[in-house]
């Protein structure tokens, strides 16, 4: 019995004391945290649309939307956090795409956790970063219409079509498709006059 | 057990004979998922070394207070917490490095290292010397994982802490970054380390045969004459 309230109290005390000392840090690196992923959502935003200089956020049932202005607060396009299934777990991704939906203006990948080297290469390839068939720089100027497509090992011919990276096929595809399913969503919302509400509104 | 060694020895064994990777081969999950460039290596070796540091102190100091049936329970407890620090910590003011270690950060909290030195050493030792312990054998990490790092990441992006070291026309193997590349290194890292404790064993034994054969023959010799 001694024992076992021994045991009892040595653990709770042990908790209690780990306990405290969490939530005084998790105070302190809280808010910190959440700037890093505000001032990440900024910078993706004026990444996808560098002409823009403000944004104002939308939130609806399925997406936020950012609805991004020019100098003049004219709307000049949106850009959407999409989220989906990439080869390995979840891939997040800011995109940014004409106030008409039917082009893509830029792609930035947030969050991803596929395989290094080669899906990982949907986020970055600092050695080419200034080659156009980098993969996100590929979703520049992209058409949406019917829906961007992808096409193995030759340059693309028609301008909704992004090639595949080599050896990453389906992370490659799952990025297409994550966009596809989001603008689907976007222009249902915009066919119901959702989001023309949202550029009206500045 | 109870031959203690040198305070400086305490130290030195984890970096060199009793290194938890190459020697002890212990907590292999961190040193074969992240090793895929040297600067992962360097913060996840850093982190583990904190964790380890600190939880050998406190485990040392309450170490008569924790009754035995818990205590593993007990240690997990307390390094649960220094690993949340560590994982807040990094969130916090180093966002791009704990986005790159992933969820590897969270899963020192069973990393066997830590746990195997607080049950053989800081259980049963002085502060000091756990303290000591810790240090060495964190060390030890560093060295191992900088070390993995560097060649995994050398080989197969052409770059070390991210400055480009080979020549442009350098094809990376991509098989160094991949899973089967940590094994491929590993396993070459542990024999070249095997193979030098060998030959630093085999001339340890030729010396004291060599002493032993002269002290025989200063003393044979009077007798010889």
């Amino acid at each position: 019995m001694r024992t076992i309230i021994r045991m009892l109290a040595v653990l709770t005390i042990i908790g209690v004391i780990s306990g405290g000392l969490l939530s005084q840090i998790s105070i302190w690196s809280k808010p910190k945290i959440a700037a890093h992923r505000e001032l990440e959502t900024k910078n993706a935003i004026f990444q996808v649309l560098p002409e823009g200089k403000s944004f104002t956020k939308m939130e609806t049932a399925n997406l936020e939307v950012y609805s991004v202005f020019d100098d003049s607060g004219k709307l000049i396009g949106y850009a959407v956090p999409f989220e989906g299934n990439g080869f390995q777990g979840k891939i997040r991704m800011m995109a940014g795409l004409t106030s008409d939906l039917d082009k893509v203006t830029g792609l930035q990948v947030l969050e991803q956790v596929e395989t290094p080297g080669l899906g990982t290469k949907i986020v970055e390839d600092p050695s080419k970063k200034e080659d156009p068939y980098w993969f996100p720089n590929q979703f520049k100027e992209v058409e949406t219409q019917p829906m961007i497509g992808v096409v193995k090992n030759q340059k693309p011919v028609n301008k909704y079509d992004i090639q595949a990276i080599t050896g990453a096929t389906i992370s490659s595809k799952a990025v297409v498709q994550i966009m596809n399913q989001g603008i689907q969503v976007l222009r249902k919302m915009d066919a119901e006059g959702k989001l023309n509400n949202a550029g009206g509104e500045k | 057990m109870s031959s203690k060694l040198s305070l400086y020895k305490e130290f030195t064994k984890g970096i060199w004979e009793q290194n938890t990777t190459f020697k002890q081969i212990l907590g292999m999950c961190p040193v074969l998922a992240v090793t895929v460039s040297a600067i992962n290596g360097l913060a996840m070796a850093l982190a583990t070394t904190f964790v380890l540091v600190f939880s050998s102190i406190i485990v040392a100091i309450v170490k008569k207070l924790i009754p035995d049936q818990v205590r593993i329970a007990a240690y997990i407890l307390i390094i649960a917490t220094f690993v949340t620090i560590v994982d807040m910590v990094m969130k916090a003011s180093y966002p791009d490095l704990s986005k790159s270690l992933g969820p590897y950060i969270p899963l020192i909290v069973v990393n066997c290292v830590i746990l195997g030195r607080q049950e053989a050493f800081a259980s049963k030792n002085t502060v000091f010397r756990s303290f000591l312990d810790a240090v060495g054998m964190g060390a030890g990490v560093l060295l191992s994982l900088i070390l993995l790092g560097a060649v995994r990441e050398l080989f197969g992006s052409g770059t070390i802490f991210g400055i480009q070291l080979l020549p442009d026309f350098y094809e990376p193997m991509l098989v160094m970054i991949l899973p089967a590349g940590a094994f491929i290194t590993l396993g070459l890292m542990m024999g070249l380390f095997n193979q030098i404790a060998l030959s630093n064993k085999e001339k340890q034994r030729k010396k004291t045969i060599e002493k032993y054969l002269s002290t025989k023959n200063s003393i044979n010799d009077p007798v010889g004459v």
